[in-house]
């Protein structure tokens, strides 16, 4: 009892460490202010990537590698960057950043670096990333604008995941590479036959346009 | 006639959006009306028609292994090419800048039309994917440049067609769910898949 006391004066200036509002900032992005399919942010590489789990996973892991760090690095020095080169600066903070995702997948994982190409360039002008430097970072602490990056990053992340879900799933009849259609024919004697389209650039674009569709019928987001 | 044929090839059967879905966000946020859809369209012809040549440019005299040598031959294994991103993004941005400048000092009356869009291109993936294209590809200058100006009609084309569509779309009766983001997604889809008509046509 007596220790509750005695801590109870230091922590009444500094917020908790997850109070509701900073659950908020990770949890909105998600659903609700989704940057894919609420704000239309970053769908380019959205689509480009989709084809199969794996390409996506590792897309998705550099993104919010991207995003936190840029937003910590700009939101720390947020007093710093004259308004009138601002983008510049979150520019060359990003570009930097993106660098180092590409030197690090060239090293460790040539084949992952063969098969994205230069998509991994294009997280530079990522709307998302721009966004948030932009619309948060700018203006936030911190601790903050790492959670907010962290939520953003995740909420593209789950969407591109779904969508390269089924563009695999229905497209080469697999996930992760493991030969769905396959072990389903060995099992009842009936061979599925996988869809072309869903491979190609137009399956991803109806992939999308779907899953948008349900989203919104279940949030009751109307566009006008 | 390899010209014509890459010229044709990126604008038509590779093109920027449909084939490898760059520039959508401006694609789909600028694509409300037809007149501001042809002045976004044309400034990124525009940029991108100087840009990825100087782009090239800066790849073959300045970051690929051995392109310092013409400078001095103790400079011959250097390799720069890890400083690619952050060279290229920064020569978009400032050409974009540039154009800004050079048409609101011409042509007041462009710049008060394309206004807004103008700062917008730099974040443009087109743009950027292009240069990385570019290089991925070999492109000698001349191509490079054809295939700049190329992909920017492409791109251009592909954003006039879906104003027009959704001009029209604007009195259709669509749900409520599939509203703005969700119908556009399923046209750009339709579209695409006239695109592919174009799939192995060769001059």
């Amino acid at each position: 009892m007596s220790t509750e006391t005695l801590e109870q004066p230091i922590k009444k200036d500094s917020e908790a460490l997850f109070s509701k509002r900073r659950k908020r900032i990770v949890s909105d992005p998600l659903n609700d202010d989704n940057p894919i399919t609420v704000q239309v942010l970053g769908i380019c590489s959205a689509l480009a990537i989709t084809i199969k789990m794996e390409p996506t996973l590792i897309m998705s892991i550099a993104v919010i590698f991207v995003i936190v760090f840029s937003n910590l690095i700009i939101s720390l020095l947020r007093n710093l960057i004259p308004g009138r080169v601002r983008i510049i600066v979150q520019l060359a903070v990003v570009a930097t950043l993106v660098t180092l995702v590409s030197e690090i997948l060239k090293a460790y994982n040539y084949e992952m670096y063969k098969v994205l190409g230069a998509f991994v360039g294009l997280i530079i002008t990522n709307c998302i990333v721009m966004g948030r430097l932009e619309a948060f970072a700018m203006g936030n602490k911190p601790y903050d604008s790492v959670l907010d990056g962290l939520g953003s990053g995740l909420g593209y992340s789950w969407i591109i995941l779904a969508v390269a879900f089924f563009r695999e799933l229905f497209g080469s009849g697999s996930l992760f590479d493991v030969k769905i259609y396959d072990w389903i024919a060995s099992m009842t004697g009936f061979q599925l036959q996988t869809n072309g389209m869903m491979v190609d650039s137009i399956g991803a674009f109806m992939v999308l346009g779907i899953i948008i569709w349900v989203q919104r019928s279940k949030t009751g987001y109307v566009e006008h | 006639m390899d010209l014509i044929n890459l010229a044709i090839r990126s604008i038509f059967v590779e093109n920027m959006i449909f084939a490898y879905f760059l520039g959508m966000c401006s694609f789909l946020a600028v694509s409300k009306k037809v007149s501001t859809a042809i002045g976004l369209g044309a400034a990124v012809i525009f940029v991108l028609t100087i840009t990825v040549p100087v782009n090239w440019l800066l790849q073959e005299l300045v970051l690929k292994e051995g392109a310092l040598s013409w400078a001095s031959a103790s400079l011959a294994d250097v390799n720069l090419e890890f400083l690619q991103f952050i060279m290229f993004i920064a020569v978009i941005a400032a050409m974009v800048q540039l154009v800004e400048m050079i048409i609101e000092k011409f042509s007041p009356s462009l710049y008060g039309s394309l206004g807004i869009f103008l700062p917008l291109i730099a974040v443009n993936c087109a743009i950027l994917g292009s240069s990385l294209f570019m290089v991925q590809r070999d492109y000698t200058l001349t191509e490079a440049t054809v295939f700049g100006f190329g992909s920017g009609i492409g791109w251009m084309l592909a954003i006039v067609a879906l104003a027009a569509i959704r001009e029209k779309l604007k009195y259709s009766n669509v749900p409520d769910g599939l509203k703005g983001l969700g119908i556009t997604m399923l046209i750009t889809g339709l579209m695409g898949i006239a695109f592919k008509s174009f799939i192995g046509i060769a001059i």
